[in-house]
């Protein structure tokens, strides 16, 4: 089973070999895919029911379309596993969060102080991007906070 | 001018935390300088050929006073009593060492300025019209437009591993100052039928080694859902841009590749479905950063007279200023173009700096601009006080009337700083500046745009330039191309190379023979740009090469 250091969920982690994205539309009964920054997420959206686990791979971190990929899932309603791997560092987390991964297996160890706090780097947020922060526009235009 | 509210400064004071970590990280060695690379480019550090250069965030080349003295300040605590002024309306350090670089942004971080984003393949510094606010011309200011989208680009998530550097400009009239269809994404505030404002999208335009202008992309988003439009249009380039080759991982080449109107198609269909996630922060916020923007107390019943006795005075006056949309008021250009070999194009020292600081405390409502020309704009003087004003700029060596003459030469920094470099563009920007500024000759041309460029990376703009020059490497000694036609205005128009390169003498003289056919063919009224686009090519090659 994957060693997910990161995890922001309470269900199990999912035990199936993720496949890959053509692999998985001809498997019917296949719950766990994992996708390339070539793919495109959307063709995941027809089975988002089934699915438990997508894994988005970020073969070196400076290739960002696992980003987007993970917002276009979230944004369709998909509300299962949302894992990143790969070449990510501790400078990734807090970005990775934002965009709507909730769990993060590098494949490099991190140190677990260090994750912490980057974490915990922004204090708040200018953008909605569905991960659940209010955007600081949003506390500024409600009432009784901001100015 | 914009002030920071709470959750601005937080979200700087975070930034500075936490790249001083990254910074300690690299010194410590537990952070590679191939991991570290991308992070200390987003925060504007770039390791050039002798040493860190730092550049600073200049949010569409608006600056307060205070903002530009401890600009100056840096210069003397961390480098070497010099700053240099950007084409994309920023200022950089060219000697800062890397630990000194988070304590810099922390003095940075206390007047409201940062170096976010200056660097690396994220969302650039948002540029915008430095006489923006100031302008009889323009249907409204654009800067709080480019304020929304300032705070929208910052720190981003999705957006800050993007295949290319991204820069986008914001304009509002038809009087093109910021070369906005030269910028990845150009945005124009336009009215629509109803007189409503919304802005023109373009999309895919940029120098570099394949210089295109940007198409119309949409011509009115409306103004309550910019925000919405423009992460659609980063989305589908996030997607789909190159990442295979970086020379073809610009917006432009994609946009290029797909067609404008497939990936219109592709940015509507985005755009329909991000309607639908509420990112778009409300019209409140944007009428919350306008007020920050609302018009100095101008004073009324001025005069427009101007007393031109003085001949250096009056010089100064017909070249550098320009009309201002309040009665008795004027914008000032502050030349960082010394002619001859008395300077760098863009530099100012430190004390030169905190000149032009109070210069505009005392003239100026406290306001400066940076120009993408990288020359500093004083955008509000009182006619009445332009005197005064240019006896300031006397006394401080910042008094050269040359604006938009064929000595205001945009360069980049060339051999003598840049490590991707091909040939030295300062020393030929001295010695173009000697030629015309020894002889009355450069008066006589009247505008003449020249843009100088060390390689085909085109920082300064070569292709833009009435007169380009491209440094090129022929079997290891330097060597220069000439291009003529490049129009970076409302008439944008990319400049054609003449033919076989010169070398840095050579340059000079054929610059003068192009000018010297331009003084004897031109008609009335016409620029350099006019008569070249009239008469053509071959009579400049002739004249060139014959
Ligand atoms: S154009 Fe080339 S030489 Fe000049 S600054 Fe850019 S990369 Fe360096």
């Amino acid at each position: 089973m994957a060693d997910v250091p990161f995890r922001f969920r309470s269900d199990d982690v999912v035990a199936d070999p993720a496949v890959t994205v053509d692999a998985f539309a001809a498997q019917t009964n296949a719950t766990a895919v994992r996708i390339e920054p070539g793919e495109d997420a959307r063709a995941l959206l027809p089975f988002l029911d089934r699915l438990r686990l997508v894994e988005v791979n970020f073969p070196t971190f400076t290739d960002g379309r696992g980003f987007s990929a993970a917002r276009v899932l979230r944004e369709a309603g998909y509300t299962g596993e949302l894992r990143a791997v790969g070449d990510i560092g501790v400078d990734q987390l807090s970005h990775l969060r934002r965009c709507g991964f909730d769990a993060i297996a590098p494949s490099a160890e991190l140190d677990p102080a260090e994750a912490a706090t980057a974490f915990a780097v922004w204090p708040e947020v200018y953008q909605a991007t569905g991960d659940g922060r209010p955007p600081i526009w949003a506390l500024r235009h409600t009432a009784g906070r901001g100015k | 001018m914009y002030v920071y509210d709470q959750y601005d400064q937080a979200m700087v004071d975070a930034r500075v935390a936490e790249f001083r970590d990254q910074t300690r990280r690299r010194i410590e060695g537990t952070l590679s300088e191939d991991k570290f690379r991308p992070l200390r480019l987003q925060n504007g550090l770039y390791l050039q050929l002798h040493a860190y250069m730092l550049r600073v965030a200049v949010p569409y080349g608006t600056l307060s006073s205070a903002q530009m003295r401890v600009l100056g300040d840096i210069a003397d605590k961390y480098d070497r009593g010099y700053g240099h002024f950007t084409t994309r309306q920023n200022i950089q350090y060219n000697w800062i060492k890397l630990e000194d670089a988070p304590d810099i942004l922390a003095d940075l971080a206390k007047v409201e300025m940062h170096a976010i984003q200056t660097s690396g393949n994220c969302i650039r510094n948002i540029s915008s019209d430095h006489y923006a606010g100031a302008t009889p011309d323009e249907i409204i200011d654009p800067r709080p437009y480019a304020e929304l989208l300032r705070q929208w680009s910052s720190f981003h998530p999705e957006f800050l591993a993007l295949p290319r550097k991204f820069k986008i400009a914001v304009i509002a009239s038809e009087t093109d100052r910021a070369a906005m269809r030269l910028h990845d994404i150009g945005i124009r505030m336009v009215h629509n039928d109803a007189g409503e404002i919304g802005c023109a999208f373009y999309v895919g335009g940029g120098m570099g080694r394949t210089p295109m202008i940007a198409p119309l992309l949409n011509g009115f988003v409306p103004l309550d859902h910019l925000i919405t439009y423009a992460e659609a249009a980063l989305r589908v380039y996030n997607r789909y841009g190159r990442r295979d080759n970086k020379y073809k991982a610009r917006i432009k080449i994609l946009v290029h590749e797909l067609g404008i109107d497939e990936y219109r198609a592709q940015v509507e269909a985005e755009f329909a479905h991000l309607q639908t996630q509420g990112i778009e922060p409300p019209i409140a916020e944007l009428e919350r950063i306008k007020a920050y923007f609302v018009d100095p107390t101008f004073e009324t019943g001025l005069s427009d007279a101007i007393d031109l006795s003085n001949a250096d005075f009056a010089r100064w006056v017909r070249a550098n200023t320009a009309p201002h949309k309040a009665p008795g008021y004027a914008i000032a250009t502050i030349s960082l173009k010394p002619l001859g070999k008395a300077g760098i194009p863009g530099d100012a020292t430190a004390d030169q700096i905190r000149t032009m600081a109070d210069l505009a405390k005392a003239y100026s409502f406290d306001e400066l601009r940076v120009t993408h020309a990288q020359n500093i704009v004083l955008p509000h003087v009182k006619k009445a006080d332009l005197f005064a004003l240019w006896q300031g700029l006397v006394a401080a060596d910042l008094a050269t009337a040359n604006l938009d003459a064929i000595t205001d030469i945009i360069a980049c920094p060339g051999l003598d700083y840049c490590s991707l470099a091909n040939a030295r563009s300062i020393p030929v920007a001295q010695k173009i500046s000697e030629r015309f500024a020894a002889s009355a000759k450069q008066d006589a041309i009247g505008e003449l745009k020249l843009k100088i460029s060390g390689c085909i990376n085109a920082c300064g703009h070569h292709h833009a330039g009435h007169i380009g020059i491209l440094g090129v490497d022929r079997k290891g000694t330097e060597n220069y191309q000439l291009l003529l036609g490049g129009s970076e205005g409302a008439d944008t128009s990319l400049a054609t190379i003449v033919g076989p390169g010169f070398s840095e003498d050579g340059i000079v003289d054929a610059i003068e023979k192009a000018t010297n056919l331009y003084l004897a063919k031109r008609e009335d009224g016409e620029r350099f740009l006019d008569t070249y686009r009239r008469i053509g090519m071959a009579p400049f090659k002739e004249t060139i090469y014959g």
